[in-house]
């Protein structure tokens, strides 16, 4: 089974092999690492995910033995929302339920609200929000996009999408 | 050596820099073997007209042809009376019925005359019939000057990019939003102070309502689809949001995420709306600079980027239509 893991390692040599032995230790195939050092937490920590191939009853093992190395592990487990998106709300967000917002992509099963920043400047005055939706795979970001846009419609709130990479 | 009789129909910004700029190039276009002669400028007031082509001089320092016309023709009249090989029009746009300019155009090409142009509001209005119209009178239209201003859009896509299917092309195609949301970005400035910023330096007109509400940017959209894509589209088709709601909380978000948020007009999607762009992607160009990403099959994404506006800077985007026009037939045909 497929899995991923979101570690912190500390930022000094020797790190990352310590989180590669329980790994090998439980026979896990690695397929991919992303080490994102221009990442680093407010701690001083290198945020690392790992993709690896894996016999799930292994998970809590690896898990232990990486925090007994003194690596933080942050998640672990089935890689489920593979796809994320950011969006940029403007306008009467709260007063227009921003719950009820966020409920209509959660609802859906395949979408959800990852992230969430609003920025208030006043009460009269529009505000603005930051969202980042993760979803199953390329075409629920997509349902999930058209659904925040007839909100926004309904909502009279501004939409700003990401731009896509790749003509459609 | 090719003759060729040119008349200049607006003398506005633009008209000043066309005027300029033929006179600056007479050298270089007669090495090339072309001898353009402006003989005739047309504005609102009237006519100056020289057979043995207008003295630069004389007229650039006037801001209208008032004082210095010899004719009191006007618009179309001036057009079918002149005897010339060309048309340049560059009169104000107006993208709702195209007037003056789309009669202009009209009388140009139905007399003869190949016409090039800056002024997207015909073009915007009738690009099917005005294409036509030349066709049937064996003549050319050429519009460069009219999206993105001087950044080559049109010629990439039709010459150096021929032969490639063209997926899509998405950019900025208007610098006063650009310096708006730029200047909103940089400084955390409300929309309202940026927009007044940018009235201060001329970069926004007094009325900004045109370029703010996308209005602009769509009228480009639709010439890019109508001109790259035989969309047949018109205005009514597009689906624009403008930058008014755009606030720089809503900036600040974007930039902590590592996003711009741009105002990207898209074909074929026939959209105009504040977009978040990554930091560092190539259309995320800043200030009053226009940029365009044409995606395509065999050559992969393609961006430019150029200045979208200003009056030398349309003038040499027209300068390139007129003598594209003449190379054609001699180079580019396929026999």
């Amino acid at each position: 089974m497929r899995l991923s893991m979101d570690l912190e390692l500390q930022d000094v040599p020797g790190q990352l092999l310590l989180a590669l032995q329980p790994l090998k230790d439980s026979k896990a195939n690695i397929i991919s690492v992303v080490h994102h050092r221009d990442r680093k937490t407010p701690r001083g920590l290198i945020p690392v995910r790992f993709v690896v191939e894996m016999d799930r009853s292994k998970l809590e093992t690896v898990k232990k033995q990486l925090q007994d190395s003194g690596i933080s592990v942050v998640r672990a487990g089935e890689d489920r929302f593979i796809e994320a998106i950011s969006v940029v709300l403007v306008g009467h967000i709260l007063d227009s339920d921003l719950g009820d917002t966020i409920k209509r992509i959660d609802s859906t099963g395949f979408a959800e609200v990852m992230d969430l920043s609003l920025t208030m400047p006043g009460v009269d005055e529009p505000s603005s929000a930051y969202l980042k939706i993760r979803a199953t795979g390329k075409a629920e970001i997509q349902k999930a996009l058209t659904i925040l846009r007839e909100v926004g419609e309904e909502k009279k709130l501004l939409v700003i999408e990401p731009i896509e990479a790749e003509a459609v | 050596m090719r003759d060729v009789r040119v008349s200049l129909v607006g003398y506005g910004i633009v008209g000043h820099g066309v005027v300029e700029v033929l006179n600056r190039k007479k050298k270089v276009l007669r090495e090339m073997g072309l001898d353009l002669k402006l003989v005739s400028v047309t504005d609102h007031t009237g006519t100056v007209f020289s057979e043995e082509g207008i003295n630069a001089e004389k007229i650039l320092g006037e801001r209208t042809l008032q004082n210095v016309a010899t004719s009191s023709m006007k618009g179309k009249e001036a057009i079918i009376a002149i005897d010339s090989d060309l048309v340049v029009e560059v009169t104000p746009t107006n993208i709702v019925h195209g007037q003056p300019g789309l009669g202009h155009m009209e009388a140009a090409l139905s007399s003869g005359k190949h016409v090039v142009t800056s002024n997207k509001g015909p073009l915007v209005v009738a690009y099917s019939n005005l294409r036509k119209l030349a066709e049937d009178n064996g003549v050319m239209l050429k519009f460069e000057a009219t999206v993105g201003g001087v950044m080559p859009l049109i010629s990439l896509v039709e010459r150096t990019l021929v032969g490639n299917t063209i997926y899509g092309i998405r950019g900025i195609f208007n610098g006063t939003c650009n310096y708006i949301l730029t200047r909103m970005a940089e400084e955390g400035i409300p929309y309202t102070h940026a927009l007044s910023e940018a009235q201060d330096l001329g970069i926004a007109e007094a009325d900004p309502s045109y370029d703010v509400e996308g209005v602009d940017t769509a009228g480009k959209v639709v010439i890019l689809a109508n001109s790259l894509f035989d969309m047949n589209v018109k205005y009514s088709d597009m689906n624009v949001t403008g930058i008014t709601g755009v606030t720089s909380e809503a900036l600040a978000l974007a930039k902590k995420r590592g996003y711009v948020i741009k105002l990207i007009g898209d074909v074929p999607a026939l959209t105009v709306r504040p977009t978040l762009v990554p930091i560092g992607s190539p259309i995320a160009v800043a200030g009053t600079l226009n940029s365009a990403a044409i995606y395509t099959d065999i050559s992969g994404t393609i961006t430019v980027t150029g200045l979208g506006a200003g009056s030398i800077e349309t003038a040499s985007a027209i300068l390139s239509d007129i003598i594209s026009i003449y190379r054609t037939k001699r180079i580019d045909a396929i026999f």
